[in-house]
């Protein structure tokens, strides 16, 4: 099952400079723990030591963010696109 | 140093003084590698606040799918301080992450125009100079 996962400029040391690959799993957190075992730390840069979304980043699986369709436990098909961009926030 | 129009300047001037007393904020596209700010979109703050601003989740996909059909990227982020000085506070530094945006802060807090740009990378703030063209 193939996802392809967009990555941004910030994570792409990660990727070696690639702005999208793809990774497998049912859910989002199956797809995030491939990812990782690919691309070694990237895990991190998305979730927290609780097991959250990180605030930094939002992630949306083809046009929705994921905060609304469950989270990590959103689930994903054959052909879906994931996309990970970091939150433009501040104060 | 960031050189940037004046149409544009007062474009972001004029946007954060219109959202006072909230935050306004956006970013100027530019093709990409080329550091030059050219496509002026300014965004909503969906937190409204007079201290925090965040583009909609929605809005923030739109406006990089857009930027990637166009080959840009967000050469300046801008946002505004209502009452403060125009200086990256602590929460704009930890969510920081366009290395190689040049960040710009506005402040509102008086009628002086105060326009300032930062590079933001890995949690250094560097001020930069900012050059106004024709």
């Amino acid at each position: 099952m193939a996802i392809e996962v967009k990555i941004p400029t910030i994570l792409r040391t990660y990727t070696d400079g690639a702005k999208s690959v793809d990774a497998k799993g049912d859910t989002l957190a199956a797809v995030i723990d491939d990812l990782d075992g690919n691309h070694p730390g990237l895990k991190g840069r998305l979730i927290t030591d609780e097991a959250a979304l990180h605030r930094f980043v939002n992630i949306y699986v083809n046009d929705e963010d994921v905060r609304f369709t469950g989270s990590l436990e959103t689930t994903l098909k054959d052909g879906d696109v994931v996309t990970i961009l970091p939150a433009v926030a501040g104060g | 140093m960031l050189r940037i129009s004046r149409e544009i300047h007062d474009a972001i001037m004029a946007h954060a003084r219109r959202d006072h007393p909230d935050e306004a904020c956006g970013v100027v596209a530019g093709a990409a590698g080329s550091d030059e700010p050219a496509r002026f979109v300014p965004m909503l703050n969906a937190a409204r606040s007079p201290t925090f601003y965040e583009f909609d989740s929605a809005d923030l996909l739109a406006l990089y799918k857009e930027m990637d059909a166009n080959d840009e990227q967000p050469v300046v982020i801008y946002h505004s301080h209502t009452a403060t000085e125009a200086y990256p506070s602590r929460t704009d530094i930890s969510y920081a992450s366009e290395p190689d945006a040049h960040y710009v802060l506005v402040s509102t807090r008086s009628d002086e125009a105060e326009f300032r740009s930062f590079r933001i990378v890995e949690g250094e703030v560097t001020e930069e100079p900012v050059e106004v063209i024709a």
